[in-house]
């Protein structure tokens, strides 16, 4: 990266480097905030503890379970031995080393990526890093945040730094406005399909133009959510309105001269108009459909118009491969249309489509319907928050009314480190992030959707959109249902 | 962490594109707490199957991975570089490799070398027809051998001195504590504490139950 601050990013870098690199070593960055689960931390604090080095800033830490935390009977001991383990020790280290915990039971538990701006604590201009690649999704409010492994976790746990290699900056513009019944994740599904997995390596997002200048705070993180399964260290958009709004008045946003301050310095975070990027896309939202994948990587997606691939029409030998090999995966015929494709589960939540607005958008398409009658309906709030906000709006009776199951907060089915798991062969049509195989669990078949997607495909059993529902059925938004008690629909 | 400057070991040829950390080591392994014992989980999804080229005896005892490209993307489970090292890897080589599992393996002395894709093939034809060959991995020269091919790799200037010194980060980094310290006194005001914790008031949170259960008094309302 080139230091004549010019783009979003390099502000945001520049403004954290304790030392720069000489003779090829990386800038040492100041980090922030850092989240911590109980997955990727055990053999960080055993690293500390060995070493005997204390955690040098527990009050820029704070850690939280998500991964392992089962969704029901989370008042009862947790039946996994090894999950109990590992959220146990979680606990212990938070207790030896001083680092503020939400645990399972609390209110400010869910999926850090939830937490960190429920509570406040993510703003712009931040470095943010957490072992988690979707750490990602923090760069949404103009942070430069990404996932780490277990090492840099220890690292920053003993010295609030990291060594950082120099990345590059790639534009995405997404110009013009989204048709109904399409989302910010059909956006980011439709940028990794076109660019690919491997499109984003080396390089740090930022996502702009008037479809994402016009989306809320929740859609903007699910586009930077998935800016990891381009392969991109991180996603950025830069702050604006919009994003001082969501954080205005949260526990931990500034206030009073601190707040003016800070959103004095927020509102120069922004690229400049003659920043160079080393690389740049356009894509018109006019042109966008609801998306799906069907394969086993997010960039294996198409509009859901489409029909499944027929790899001997693939040119390409090692995408024709792929695609066979991701078809028998997936038990898919070449040629057929995806929406013929019937699913056994719809999952709703995670780090990517979990928060309040997705929950919504879902309440509102399926209320006063049933669900398909073979298909398994999960819906997993974020965080034990965004559970309670959506019980006082009603949401979860719309929930059960449909038929589906309302769970408690965590990563649930996205990655079915808990009980929630697909059978061997089992489908489903999910709004978390990956459809990598046996993800969702061993032998499960993903394909990733929209909250939008998902529901209309619970109520019709096959992967469906809005439309598919009747020219009189109208694709519903995020905002709280009309008949929310209004000293709620500020919340 | 120990040193490296070069490695000699059987050649294992991973004929796929787009192997993600999933594969490497499902999450389903990733519930241990220690840091070693991992060896079982290396690509467990795979290893049931006989014609998976670990389970072929010519390869059985590989440690140097030759893999198709975008290799260890998706999460970033430092499990994965863990999970290849425990197994007795030392060396993967690939012609693309996901960010952040590169900088994993940095941390851990498993060299990831960036080959082009056209050499990676060159290899792969030697590993297949003569299964167990032996390829030799030079991070002084950069450069890769096996049987008659030998190939420049490319690996970061600072990761490669710091494998061939076996340095550790943190000490490195602590070297430089007064820096950081200074930094630390001109944060300004607004940035975010965790500490003192503050928080919407505490709520009671109910435990969903399973769909049918009947728990007497625990049944939600």
């Amino acid at each position: 990266m080139q230091h004549m601050a010019g783009t979003l990013a390099e502000k945001v870098w520049d403004a954290h480097i304790v030392r720069r690199g000489t003779d090829g070593a990386p800038d040492l960055l100041y980090i922030d905030l850092h989240l911590v689960h109980e997955v990727t931390s055990p053999q960080a604090f055993e690293g500390l503890r060995l070493a005997g080095r204390p955690v040098r800033r527990p009050d820029l830490t704070i850690a939280t379970e998500d991964h392992n935390t089962p969704t029901l009977d989370i008042d009862r001991p947790i039946a996994d031995l090894t999950s109990r383990t590992q959220i146990q020790t979680l606990r212990d280290n938070a207790r030896e080393f001083g680092v503020r915990l939400h645990s399972l039971g609390d209110a400010d538990q869910g999926i850090v990526h939830q937490v960190g701006p429920q509570l406040g604590l993510t703003m712009p201009g931040l470095t943010v890093v957490c072992g988690d690649s979707h750490t990602s999704t923090h760069g949404a409010f103009g942070a430069l945040a990404f996932g780490i492994g277990t090492s840099e976790v220890e690292h920053v746990l003993a010295t609030q730094t990291l060594p950082l290699a120099p990345f590059k900056t790639m534009a995405i513009t997404v110009d013009g406005q989204l048709p109904a019944g399409t989302t910010s994740k059909d956006i980011i599904l439709a940028i990794i399909a076109k660019i690919g997995t491997g499109g984003g390596q080396g390089y740090v997002l930022e996502y702009r133009g008037e479809a994402i200048r016009a989306l809320s705070m929740e859609a903007r993180m699910t586009i930077c959510n998935m800016s990891i399964e381009a392969g991109a260290r991180a996603g950025m958009i830069a702050p604006d309105e919009t994003t001082f709004e969501y954080l205005k008045g949260r526990p931990h946003a500034p206030e009073g001269a601190d707040w003016d301050a800070a959103v004095e310095y927020w509102r120069t975070l922004r690229s400049d108009d003659d920043a160079v990027f080393d690389a740049e896309v356009v894509l018109e939202a006019a042109d966008l459909e609801p998306f799906v994948t069907w394969g086993t990587n997010p960039g294996q997606g198409l509009p859901l118009s489409g029909r499944v691939p027929v790899p001997a029409e693939i040119a390409d030998e090692g995408e024709r491969v792929a695609a066979e090999r991701a078809l028998e995966y997936m038990g898919l015929t070449p040629g057929m249309p995806l929406r013929d494709v019937a699913v056994d589960t719809v999952f709703i939540g995670s780090c990517t489509n979990g928060r309040i607005e997705d929950l919504r958008s879902v309440a509102k398409l399926i209320r006063g319907r049933r669900k398909a009658e073979n298909v398994r309906v999960l819906v997993v709030p974020s965080s034990a928050r965004v559970r309670l906000q959506a019980e006082a709006e009603g949401l979860d009776r719309i929930f059960l009314d449909f038929g589906a199951e309302w769970r408690n907060a965590g990563c649930s089915m996205c990655l079915g480190m808990n009980p929630d798991q697909l059978a061997p062969g089992e489908r489903s049509a999910s709004t978390s992030n990956r459809n990598f195989e046996g993800r969702q669990g061993k032998g499960g078949r993903t394909h990733l959707v929209s909250p939008l997607v998902a529901a209309a495909t619970a109520i019709r059993g096959t992967l469906s959109s809005v439309a598919d529902l009747g020219p009189d059925v109208e694709a519903p938004d995020g905002s709280p249902l009309t008949d929310t008690p209004a000293h709620l629909q500020s919340a | 962490m120990e040193k490296f400057s070069q490695h000699t070991g059987v050649g294992v040829p991973l004929r796929r594109s787009n192997v993600d950390t999933d594969q490497i080591i499902p999450a389903v392994y990733l519930k241990r707490v220690t840091r070693t014992g991992f060896e079982d989980a290396l690509f467990a999804a795979w290893r049931g199957d006989a014609e998976f080229v670990l389970n072929q005896p010519a390869y059985a005892t590989g440690s140097v991975l030759v893999a198709g490209p975008d290799f260890g993307t998706g999460s970033s489970r430092e499990h994965a570089v863990w999970a290849l090292k425990d197994y007795g890897f030392r060396a993967v080589l690939s012609s693309r490799f996901a960010d952040i599992f590169r900088g994993n393996s940095g941390k851990q002395g498993l060299l990831a070398a960036q080959l082009a894709q056209d050499d990676i093939e060159l290899i792969w034809k030697v590993l297949e027809t003569a299964p167990g060959t032996e390829v030799t991995v030079d991070l002084v020269e950069r450069q890769v051998r096996c049987a008659d091919v030998t190939v420049p790799f490319q690996v970061d200037d600072y990761t490669r001195w710091r494998l061939m010194e076996g340095l550790d980060d943190i000490g490195l980094t602590l070297q430089h504590e007064g820096e950081i310290t200074e930094f630390e006194q001109t944060r300004a005001s607004w940035r975010p504490r965790t500490l003192p914790a503050k928080h919407l008031p505490p709520v009671e949170i109910r435990s969903a139950r399973p769909v049918g259960a009947v728990h007497g008094d625990d049944a939600l309302a």
